[in-house]
């Protein structure tokens, strides 16, 4: 029995090892750990429960079957995230560079069936040189069999996928249709076709770094969500996100003791709309403020810097938060911040995230390129995804919220549970300038007309009375108040039950 | 008593002075500008009046303007504050011609102290100490140089109409003596077009100590004790305190009695500060007198129990002093800090903006401590670029020096400012100084102990593994209550382990927690222990606890695995892991930042509408390079630093993207 024991172990140290203790030593040399070490990083110390350690792959061709090693290049299990459970997959770079095979993949869709089937977060860790060649249409299957969990899985539970490696070709295409793509700055890359192809077929010269890394995806993809500066803090900050994140589509946010008082007055905020309606001011100091300690876990910081998405507790229970950022672009709609916003919107709907919508919003962007790049279709997936949300929506005018965009921005219009106004805020269709310029075409010679004009149609449409008075806004508030009223207005929403006609799915505009 | 005063003064003086006023029953009226509209003065005052456009010259300090307030609001009498129209013989003539009382000295007074040479030759006729040296016209530079050795070297040479350094050298011989007239001459000529010079001893190890005398129109005037304003930072005052570390009762008694002198001789009347030098050897020369309430008269009023502001107004009021010399008793130890929109580590550049946070430490006043803030903003308001950047005065006041410090210090952790940069870190920092400690300290102190310029403060190690203790508490506790979330395993929970590794200030601590009702016991790996006790909850901005039963503030804000933490001067990244996670972490490699110091990188989408340098230009930090227009606002980018255009990649009219590289430096 003794030896049996031992067989064990010796097999279970065997796995653990992976590709050897030289390509371990390769991957720290590179500053990046290994599968097992991050699966460690990202779950409760000691809740990992491992599968298919011992799985190897099939393949017999190309001399494949001269090494089989444990594992296969994937690391499948779960564990904890503070006690609440979470399936994991982190592909192992030391084991054949942790490429994909059946039976890599038949790992992995393993865990996505038991998560789906549990109502648990997966969350992938990405690191693999990409289809196992030697296999060839083997492993394209498994790659498909993955889409067809994440697909399945979309909407169902959380699926978060963190690059921490190279993630290339047809690979690409699963962390792309999970909720959230996190990188890892200097050691991480995604494309669909790497920089010596794009050589031979554009001519161009660029860098992995360049085509597929953290800054580009942050920056200009928009494919990831967020940058981190290693693989330590890239798993910390998954983890923080996990505490905002219900397990799945059916149980609501989770909630945590909080030590705020969802009371709490701000007096200096009754002072963030500057006097002069041209001067900008920075929208996050209200998000900020509002949020329960302070705590704001942003999405998409980098990208479409005019509009802000991301997650803050109100009274301990998670909130998704989109805010016009008028310090960017005077905080304007365009094809980028709409994009952004939409699937932002589209996630918290479809986990059951309370919205909170911050409005200052001046219209949308004119001009050729976002008329060319299709804002009309763009722009309509945010109003699409406001108007198709049936959590509890919550939203604050602090300023502007002129024309199309104001009924954009979570308007009671769009089914908007509870629409506050800040005193300073002007619901119109434009700004006063641009209306009397149409109204008034023909006294445009006239400046000192004009100007009694705009005086005239801002005393009567730049406040938020004339919206109120038809009772397209609630209650006007107290900008100091603001947490208060929206803690509140939430609290009263904790129940919210909306029927929707049945439809196979909606047609949102692509 | 007057019934109403106007204040013809904005910031926290106005506010100073209105709490005064308040006090005596007397209505106030505030005067403001534009960028003053919502200012804490005009809120604080029974009525305010609109003055003009937000730049000083054409609101506080038109003497039109103030004339108009006055009548408007028939306020009796006006309090000047310091700065704008305070030494302004023209507006105490307005006043009397008025008859309005002005509260403050004769008109006589201002004009006599307001020239340096004029108001030394008066000076050294009532028997004060002068600094020996010729104020008379000097001809040429032989004449210079023969004066200069008759002085004895060193001996500074300088401009009559000069301040600020401007037209001043310093000459330890002959030879530099020659060549510092000639220059000085020069310089003075071309910058203030008065090109009198005068030469006088230059005095080594010197000491900025000021003398408070208080005079009524009755002839009597007293001195209530001396201030030491060394702590300098280019002439800016930045730390006072009363009385001086340095002075003896003699030499103060002397130093009184002469300023004193200068007032009665002047026929002064009201609050008024007879500025010394003073040498190593405690000889003292007359500087200069401030004719008006001082910035600092907060440690004075400290350390005497006397309000100054409403000495002044029953002065102006006709009433003779209630005191005599003899009932001044100077009790105790005060320090003031002055709290500046400066940023300490961007060579102490002024910084505007809004105060999205602004709390200053509760106001006290027992017989052990007291801590009084004269401020003038509150959080939300704005600091704008039109006025002097300084935010607060902060003071404390205790029975003895070292426990007037200790205050200070404790004040300063506790005092939140965030949304502008500000020079917190750095009054911490000459707090913790020995030589400060020590009240070894020069007018030259800052440019002497800090000369490459600030760079933060590294805690001594005691103080450090304090805040190790102390973060260690928090993150377990902040740990626990992640592991309190709803929704998790039952029997599976997270256990929050008493294993910690604290990484702090390049120092790696390896410690155990163990925590009960009051607190946590943090052991070292060395067997030290530290006892941690605080009612700090996740997400506080600001911890109060004690580690052993001394007091400790930290300012806490939250990052990746740990907090970063300010206090005492220091601002530290503090990581605390697991012993695995600190393991795995070890390996993480270090990153140099991304090198875009000699880049001009575009901070938004927008248009370039104009650029302001050309390629080989040198600019200065601050100095605006472009403009980029983004929906109709207009954005002026400036140097961050001192640096050369090199090549310049947009022109106007260019359309640009988030960090495109508009022009990069040498």
């Amino acid at each position: 029995m003794k030896d049996i024991l031992q067989e064990l172990e010796t097999r279970r140290a065997e796995a653990r090892l992976g590709g050897g203790q030289k390509r371990i030593d390769g991957q720290h040399a590179k500053g990046k750990l290994t599968a097992r070490e991050r699966i460690e990083l990202l779950l409760d110390e000691g809740s990992f429960e491992e599968f298919d350690m011992f799985v190897t792959h099939r393949c017999t061709d190309f001399g494949m079957e001269e090494s089989k090693p444990y594992g296969d290049g994937v690391v499948t299990g779960w564990g904890t995230v503070n006690g609440r459970q979470v399936y994991v997959f982190a592909q192992d770079f030391t084991v054949l560079g942790g490429s994909l095979s059946a039976t890599h993949a038949m790992k992995i869709v393993k865990i996505m069936d038991m998560a789906m089937q549990n109502g648990a977060p997966v969350i992938g860790i990405k690191d693999s040189g990409g289809a196992r060649i030697q296999e060839g249409v083997d492993s394209l299957a498994g790659y498909g069999d993955v889409f067809d969990r994440n697909i399945q899985a979309s909407g169902v539970i959380p699926q978060i996928s963190v690059i921490m490696g190279p993630c290339a070709g047809g690979a690409v295409y699963s962390p792309a249709m999970t909720d959230f793509i996190f990188m890892v700055k200097d050691s991480s890359y995604m494309f669909v076709t790497g920089p010596d192809v794009v050589k031979t077929v554009t001519n161009e010269q660029v860098t992995a770094e360049e085509l597929g890394g953290a800054t580009t995806h942050t920056r200009k993809s928009s494919v990831a969500d967020a940058a981190f500066e290693n693989d330590v803090e890239a798993l910390a900050e998954i983890r923080r996100l996990v505490d905002f994140l219900p397990a799945n589509n059916r149980e609501g946010v989770p909630v945590r003791p909080f030590f705020d008082d969802p009371k709490r007055v701000e007096p200096s905020l009754d002072t963030l709309v500057p006097e002069n309606p041209n001067m900008p001011y920075d929208m996050k100091e209200l998000i900020l403020k509002v949020a329960d300690e302070g705590d704001f876990y942003e999405i998409q910081e980098d990208f479409a810097k005019n509009i802000i998405t991301g997650f803050i507790r109100l009274e301990g229970r998670t909130v998704g938060v989109v805010a016009n950022q008028p310090m960017v672009l005077a905080g304007c709609l365009d094809i980028d911040s709409a994009r952004k916003a939409a699937r932002f919107v589209r996630f918290c709907d479809a986990f059951e995230i309370p919205l909170l919508t911050f409005v200052d919003v001046p219209g949308f962007l004119p001009g050729t390129k976002q008329e060319y790049d299709g804002i009309i279709k763009h722009g309509a997936k945010l109003l699409f995804a406001y108007g198709q949300a049936t959590v509890p929506k919550v939203t604050v005018i602090t300023r502007k919220a002129y024309g199309g965009a104001y009924v954009v921005m979570a308007s009671k219009h769009l089914r908007g549970d509870f629409n506050y106004a800040w005193p300073t805020s002007e619901v119109a269709v434009m700004g006063a300038k641009g209306a009397v310029e149409i109204l008034y075409r023909s006294e445009l010679d006239d400046p000192e007309k004009i100007e009694r004009r705009t005086r005239d149609y801002e005393d009567r449409f730049a406040n938020p009375f004339v919206a109120a008075e038809r009772g397209f806004i609630d209650e006007v508030i107290q900008p100091r108040s603001t947490r208060m009223r929206v803690a509140r207005a939430f609290a009263s929403l904790r129940k919210k039950k909306v029927e929707t006609p049945w439809k196979k799915h909606d047609n949102i505009p692509l | 008593m007057f019934k109403k005063i106007l204040i013809a003064n904005r910031g926290e003086i106005a506010c100073r002075v209105i709490k005064t006023a308040r006090k005596m029953g007397i209505a106030t009226v505030a005067v403001y500008s534009d960028a003053d509209k919502n200012a804490l003065h005009v809120e604080m005052a029974d009525e305010a009046i609109h003055i003009g456009p937000a730049p000083a010259n054409q609101s506080y300090i038109v003497i039109d303007k103030i004339m108009d307030a006055i009548r408007e609001s028939g306020a009796e009498a006006v309090h000047p504050g310091y700065g704008f129209l305070s030494e302004n013989p023209k507006f105490a003539e307005a006043l009397e011609q008025a008859g309005v009382a002005f509260i403050g000295p004769p008109k006589g007074a201002i004009e006599a102290m307001g020239d340096k040479i004029t108001s030394k030759k008066l000076a050294k006729e009532a028997g004060v100490n002068t600094v020996p040296g010729v104020m008379g016209l000097i001809e040429d530079a032989e004449e210079a140089v023969k004066i200069s050795s008759e002085i004895g070297y060193p001996v500074m040479i300088k401009a009559s109409a000069g301040g600020g350094g401007k037209g001043m050298r310093i000459a330890w011989t002959d030879e530099e003596a020659r060549e510092g007239f000639q220059s000085s001459k020069n310089e003075a000529a071309s910058s203030f077009g008065d090109d009198r010079i005068f030469i006088e001893k230059f005095v080594t190890q010197p000491r900025h100590i000021e003398i408070q005398v208080l005079a009524d129109q009755h002839g009597n005037c007293i001195y209530l004790g001396e201030r030491e304003c060394s702590i300098q930072r280019r002439n800016q005052k930045v730390i006072e305190e009363a009385p001086s570390p340095f002075l003896d009762p003699e030499t103060r008694k002397r130093m009184g009695e002469q300023a004193v002198a200068l007032a009665q001789a002047v026929g002064y009347t009201s609050a008024g500060t007879v500025e010394f030098i003073v040498d190593g050897e405690k000889n003292f020369y007359f500087l200069e007198m401030n004719t008006r309430l001082q910035v600092e008269h907060p440690v004075t009023e400290l350390i005497t129990g006397v309000d100054l502001v409403e000495q002044m107004i029953r002065v102006a009021n006709g009433e003779p002093l209630a005191l005599a010399q003899d009932d001044v008793k100077l009790n105790g130890w005060a320090i003031e800090s002055r709290l500046y929109a400066e940023d300490p580590y961007r060579k102490f550049l002024p910084s505007i903006g809004r105060l999205t946070r602004y709390r200053p430490p509760a106001e006290i006043a027992t017989p052990e401590r007291v801590v009084r803030n004269d401020t003038g903003v509150f959080e939300g308001g704005e600091i704008s670029m039109y006025y002097d950047p300084m935010i607060a005065k902060l003071c404390t006041w205790a029975p003895t020096r070292a426990e007037a410090i200790e205050g200070m210090r404790q004040a300063l952790d506790g005092f939140e400012v965030e949304g502008i940069g500000h020079n917190l870190p750095f009054l911490s920092a000459v707090m913790e100084h020995p030589k400060f400690v020590a009240g070894e300290m020069t007018t030259a102190f800052i440019a002497e102990e800090w000369p490459e310029g600030f760079a933060g403060v590294e805690l001594a190690p005691d103080a450090l593994r304090r805040m190790v203790a102390a973060a260690a508490a928090m993150h377990r506790v902040a740990e626990i209550r992640r592991t309190r979330i709803s929704g998790r395993m039952d029997n599976h929970e997270r256990k929050v382990g008493s294993d910690w590794i604290v990484t702090a200030q390049g120092d790696r601590f390896e410690v155990a927690i163990s925590a009960d009702r009051e607190g946590a016991t943090v052991r070292f790996q060395d067997g030290t222990e530290h006892r941690v006790v605080g009612d700090w909850t996740p997400g506080q901005p600001l911890a109060r606890m004690t580690v052993d039963g001394d007091p400790l503030t930290l300012k806490v804000g939250k990052i990746t695995g740990g907090f970063r933490v300010r206090t005492r001067g220091a601002d530290l990244k503090v990581h605390i892991r697991t012993p695995r996670q600190a393991e795995l972490a070890a390996r993480m490699p270090e990153k140099a930042p991304p090198d875009t110091s000699k880049m001009l990188l575009c901070p938004m989408p927008g248009l370039l509408v104009k650029v302001e340098v050309e390629e080989g230009m040198e600019v200065q930090e601050g100095q605006a390079l472009c403009t980029v227009e983004a929906m109709k606002m207009e954005n002026i980018l400036r140097a961050e630093r001192q640096a050369v255009v090199g090549k310049i990649n947009a022109g106007p009219g260019d359309s640009l993207a988030v960090d495109d590289v508009i022009m990069e430096f040498e």
